[in-house]
């Protein structure tokens, strides 16, 4: 059974705000049947058509997708068009409480709903997701053929959760959730959305990093960057010591004693040269 | 909140009988049944009998019943040692609808350079024979198909089955984890070689199962270690646990002319109701031969796990065939493989009945899940777009 909060269940048994606008301002629509969950957000203006005064939606989709939905007319009510804008997937989730993982995809869906009621409104072209059946075609291609989902919406859900592996995005936006074709493409586009952000990490002028900032990028690194790679191989790392440009790491699971771990201790070494700090040394250690 | 529990195919509630007769075999007559002593003597006593009670249940000599730890276990070792038994074969043939204790194994295979062919269902959850006698061929090492479907409740024909694989040579395993005990079996006249029990489905504990290997089936252990199982399954035996085993298949032939009447009038009825009272529903694999205990009813416009949490809600505990509530994704394999149309298949809730469900309970349901989906239906915009037309 999914580890619900109160907040979720309450929100699903008792969803605030279901049914429908007649003279709505705005109308966005994302999801389908096939999809396995949808949304139909409406949304009314002020007389001044500035702020929200009242938002009602019809949800197809699990217990969390209610919720999600329920939780998002709550969010927006008394916004401008702009603020509401600024709502994240995040922010829903925040608002009940948390998500479980794997259900983040029903955060994103009442963002995304969100974004295509006030494109609609405002008549320009909602950002590309795919996830409605409108605007495929607009932008990027097709990465997942299950849920119909555009890599250019792939990149922005990647790049606004901080996703870094292909399981993660299939929780936050399902793709590759169903036949995993395209898991290989999702791992890509991650890379590359990573490869940007480093990027831009790298134009910013290079600061002279204090031994703290320098320990914390390292532990970063090693979390975040390193640590989930050797996970995939069924192997782990733990962190021992830092002595200014020394790094001591001890390997663990499978790759304690791999006849390979020079070439792991190699690996990581790179990262934290690339990342952190170029005048870097990786030791390998028992411990 | 009393349990209305009709997930009965996720697991069963251990029979009282049952657990009066493990009871004392955790603290007072815990000996090992290897030890020369009296002590462990006495709980050997024991082992022997509930193997005869399993045999007796599945028309069995008590020499081919393999206790293991669980049904996954049963069939993990079942395929793996057709596969050492057959070396220089590489084709494995099972089934789309299959348990993943099967179809994950087999699927892993094809890594290992193993040929799997999986065979298709209809749109009631049948095999079609003519299909499984062409992907037969001489290097078909093992045929895995399972006796009753989880999901479903679709029986396939096992006999039929296994014979055309004995006359090709190869060797035949059945997944019969949700048929024993619901309808009878009988090895005496029957052609297959390997079949898969698990303890928890016929109120008995979990953690325990039983691998069938037929008189004269070659066979290799998958864990090896001690002598125990005759050689076939080293490890020490879970003693309370397969007494426990022993007595379930005692009371399973006992009721099952109960679970074969009684049990398929109330599942008959709910089917009946639900159909009768929810616009819009169908029944998954309702054209097939079907054990008697099991409901798929699919309906429209409405997600599975709302219409759980909803059913949770009124102590009613049943299961879906969603993709919501599992983890993953895509709808259940099974419905897919039947061609359900999406707009069902995440709709799809299973019911599933033992000997200890009463007519009450199935009243409750039948008064509880038609406002359940009206409601569902009235949030869901396919839903509304459907009660508009009405």
């Amino acid at each position: 059974m999914w580890d619900y909060t109160d907040k979720v269940k309450e929100h699903f048994l008792n969803p605030r705000n279901v049914g429908e606008i007649e003279d709505a301002d705005a109308v966005g629509e994302v999801g389908s049947l096939a999809c396995g969950d949808a949304l139909k957000l409406f949304i009314k203006l002020d007389e001044k058509k500035e702020r929200i005064v009242d938002a009602k939606f019809q949800t197809f989709g699990c217990g969390s997708a209610i919720a999600s939905s329920s939780a998002l007319t709550e969010m927006v009510k008394g916004k401008t068009l702009d603020e509401a804008l600024q709502v994240t997937n995040q922010e829903i989730a925040d608002f009940l409480g948390g998500l479980p993982e794997e259900k983040m995809h029903c955060s994103v869906m009442g963002q995304e709903a969100l974004e295509a009621a006030i494109a609609k409104y405002r008549g320009v072209d909602a950002p590309a997701h795919g996830h409605g059946h409108d605007h495929v075609e607009n932008e990027g291609e097709i990465v997942c053929k299950c849920f119909g989902l555009t890599d250019g919406f792939l990149k922005k859900v990647i790049a606004a959760n901080k996703l870094h592996t292909a399981e993660q995005v299939t929780h936050f936006t399902k793709a590759g959730g169903a036949c995993g074709g395209c898991i290989p493409k999702i791992k890509e586009i991650i890379a590359e959305v990573m490869g940007e952000e480093k990027k831009a990490a790298a134009s910013k002028p290079a600061a002279k990093l204090t031994n703290l900032k320098k320990m914390q990028l390292i532990q970063e690194v090693l979390e975040n960057e390193v640590r989930p790679q050797l996970w995939a191989d069924g192997g782990d790392l733990e962190l021992v010591d830092i002595d200014g440009s020394n790094v001591q790491v001890a390997f663990r699971k499978a790759c304690a004693g791999c006849a390979s771990s020079g070439y792991t201790a190699k690996f990581v070494e790179q990262k934290l040269r690339e990342l952190v700090a170029p005048d870097i040394n990786v030791q390998e250690v028992q411990g | 909140m009393k349990e209305i529990y009709l997930d009965n195919n996720a697991t069963t509630k251990v029979d009282e009988l049952v657990f009066e007769e493990m009871r004392p075999y955790f603290c007072e007559l815990y000996g090992n049944p290897s030890s020369m002593h009296f002590f462990g003597g006495q709980v050997q006593k024991k082992v022997d009998q509930a193997r005869a009670r399993v045999a007796a249940l599945l028309g069995a000599h008590p020499d081919e019943i393999v206790f293991t730890a669980c049904g996954t276990e049963s069939d993990n070792s079942a395929i793996r040692s057709a596969l050492e038994v057959f070396p220089e074969k590489r084709h494995i043939i099972t089934s789309r609808v299959e348990h993943p204790a099967v179809l994950t194994q087999c699927r892993n295979l094809t890594k290992r350079g193993y040929r799997v062919t999986e065979l298709n269902v209809d749109g009631e959850g049948r095999l079609d024979m003519a299909e499984l006698e062409a992907a037969l061929d001489d290097d078909t090492a093992l045929v895995s198909l399972m006796y009753a479907n989880n999901e479903t409740g679709v029986i396939f024909p096992i006999e039929e089955a296994a014979k055309l694989v004995k006359a090709k040579g190869a060797l035949f395993h059945t997944d019969a984890v949700q048929a024993v005990g619901k309808i009878p079996l009988d090895m005496a006249a029957s052609s297959i070689d390997l079949l898969s029990i698990s303890g928890h489905k016929l109120h008995a504990p979990k953690g325990v199962g039983v691998l069938y290997v037929r008189r004269g089936t070659p066979f290799r252990p998958f864990l090896v270690g001690g002598h125990q199982e005759r050689g076939r399954r080293a490890g020490t035996e879970n003693t309370a646990s397969i007494i426990a085993m022993g007595k379930a298949c005692e009371l399973a032939m006992e009721h099952m002319a109960d679970e074969n009447t009684r049990v398929r009038a109330m599942r008959d009825r709910l089917e009946r109701e639900l159909s009768a009272l929810i616009p819009n529903t169908r029944i998954n694999g309702g054209g097939a031969d079907r054990l008697p205990n099991t409901l798929s009813i699919a309906m429209e416009f409405v997600e599975g796990e709302g219409i759980l949490l909803l059913l949770s809600e009124k102590g009613i505990c049943a299961s879906s065939g969603s993709a919501c509530t599992s983890g993953s994704l895509e709808p259940s394999h099974v419905l897919r493989a039947m061609g359900v149309p999406f707009t069902c298949a995440h709709g799809s809730i299973r019911f599933s009945l033992s000997r200890f469900t009463t007519d009450a309970e199935i009243d409750t349901v039948i008064k509880e899940l038609p406002p359940i989906i009206h409601r569902l239906r009235e949030m869901s915009p396919f839903g509304r777009e459907f009660l508009n037309k009405k």
